[in-house]
């Protein structure tokens, strides 16, 4: 089993020897914020993007599993010709998933806001316009960052649903690969934005989206405001409270149960530490009803520990979790979160863990 | 001539000399150097062409003034400097 860590300071991979005996396999691009990886399960390809500091964002790609990498052109929007100040410039490469089952077809999604989409392994780029023109784009905002952001790409087998999530700017659906979209958010609100626009679909802060491969229905939204649960494929939305508290960044699916989830509490937006300082999980097994904090072997107190959207990852095949945090440690249970070993607590912040596709 | 000189930390990166081009801007120059080494354009500007925020190039020791369009003149035998700016990073 191979785990693949995107970090502020590189990449890295590690390997499973035993039960938390996890090692170093290789690295690459060290020095330098990995803010997204893709192991491609259709070809075996390996796409990293990264941000450099000064000199913006980039892609690479490796045909042998990380040893070794290649340039592609990153995507990037065509050039405005009234040479506005406000013209826009890819800031981050959020989000990289295969857009169907062509080896090749690609989605990334981006900040400020782009969806691009690659037929050919990443040589080229395209600009999902029919998203990119939605009207209601104009009332999309940054979350945490100064322009709104694709972080979670969905994308049935076939490539034609496709379910994206936007910091802030709702839940978009495409039965189409992404020809035509709508926004679905009925049971979603932001009690932190102004009365008449809590419930307006296009201001929505999902942090992150999950679904559950095995059934598809089931999605699970972890939002600026709260916790949500989605039956029916996205369409709509319920309001579940998590203890100790419904706020947080990550969530994770099971691949082949879609009453069990995980999601990593936070004490609230304007205090984005854990509850008590006490680092948890929490996990229902009952599609949302209840919810049981878990983590035995986890840091008992005084941390600080914030996991990112990416930093929650669960194993297709085996339902092993790993979890990273911007304190720079991972954790990995292989009991469903009741327990945790600590791998390493020596990383730079970690943006992305993804395992190796089985 | 006009030279251009690259920070040496873009040699992390890509391939990257001190070369003489022809050009009455900056914006001149650089789009010669960008025709022979295509892959190094995306490291110094954005999409939109414009200097990238942690980049600052200098011409004769002045930062340039239009970091949109790159429209400071270089005059013949003019010394530009593409380097990183201390911000950032």
């Amino acid at each position: 089993m191979l785990l693949h860590l995107g970090t502020r300071k590189g990449y890295l991979a590690l390997r499973r020897f035993g039960k938390g005996d996890w090692r170093s396999e290789r690295t690459a691009f060290i020095g330098d914020p990995v803010s997204q990886l893709l192991p491609d399960p259709r070809d075996g390809r390996l796409y990293a993007a990264l941000n450099l500091g000064h000199f913006g964002v980039k892609l690479r790609v490796s045909e042998d599993r990380g040893a070794s990498f290649t340039e592609l052109p990153a995507p990037a929007y065509a050039k405005d010709e009234t040479s506005s100040e406000e013209a826009p410039s890819v800031d981050l490469l959020w989000c990289l998933e295969p857009a169907g089952p062509d080896p090749g077809s690609l989605w990334c999604g981006t900040i400020p806001g782009g969806l691009f989409r690659s037929d050919d392994g990443g040589r080229s780029w395209a600009l999902n316009e029919a998203l990119w023109n939605q009207p209601s784009r104009e009332r999309w905002f940054g979350g945490g960052y100064p322009h709104p952001g694709i972080h979670s790409v969905l994308v049935a087998p076939d490539g034609e649903r496709v379910v994206a999530g936007v910091s802030c700017g709702g839940v978009w659906i495409s039965e189409d690969g992404g020809e035509s979209w709508r926004v679905r958010t009925e049971g979603m609100f932001a009690e932190y934005m102004p009365p008449e626009q809590r419930e307006d679909p296009a201001i929505q802060d999902p942090h992150r989206l999950a679904w559950c491969e095995a059934d598809r229905r089931r999605i699970w939204c972890q939002h600026h405001n709260g916790f949500f649960r989605s039956d029916d494929g996205g369409e709509t939305w319920t309001s579940l409270d998590v203890p100790p508290s419904s706020f947080g960044f990550a969530v994770a699916a099971h691949p082949g149960d879609p009453q069990v989830a995980w999601s990593v509490p936070l004490v609230k937006d304007e205090c984005r530490v854990p509850v008590g300082r006490r680092m948890v999980v929490a996990r229902t097994r009952d599609g949302g009803a209840s919810w049981e904090t878990v983590g035995r072997g986890l840091p008992e107190g005084d941390s600080f520990a914030v996991v990112y959207r990416h930093g929650l990852d669960v194993h297709p095949g085996e339902a092993v979790l790993a979890m990273a945090t911007t304190t720079g440690a991972l954790w990995i249970s292989e009991d469903l979160g009741d327990s945790w070993d600590l791998v390493t607590a020596e990383l730079a912040p970690v943006y992305c863990v993804r395992f190796d596709p089985p | 001539m006009p030279s251009v000189h690259f920070t040496p930390n873009l040699r992390r990166h890509l391939l990257v000399e001190s070369t003489e081009v022809e050009g009455q801007t900056v914006s001149d120059a650089l789009s010669r150097v960008f025709r022979d080494n295509p892959g190094l354009r995306s490291y110094v500007l954005d999409d939109q062409g414009r200097l990238r925020t942690h980049v600052v190039i200098y011409v004769d020791g002045r930062p340039v003034r239009d970091r949109t369009a790159l429209g400071d003149a270089v005059g013949e035998g003019a010394e530009i400097h593409v380097m990183q700016a201390l911000s950032g990073g």
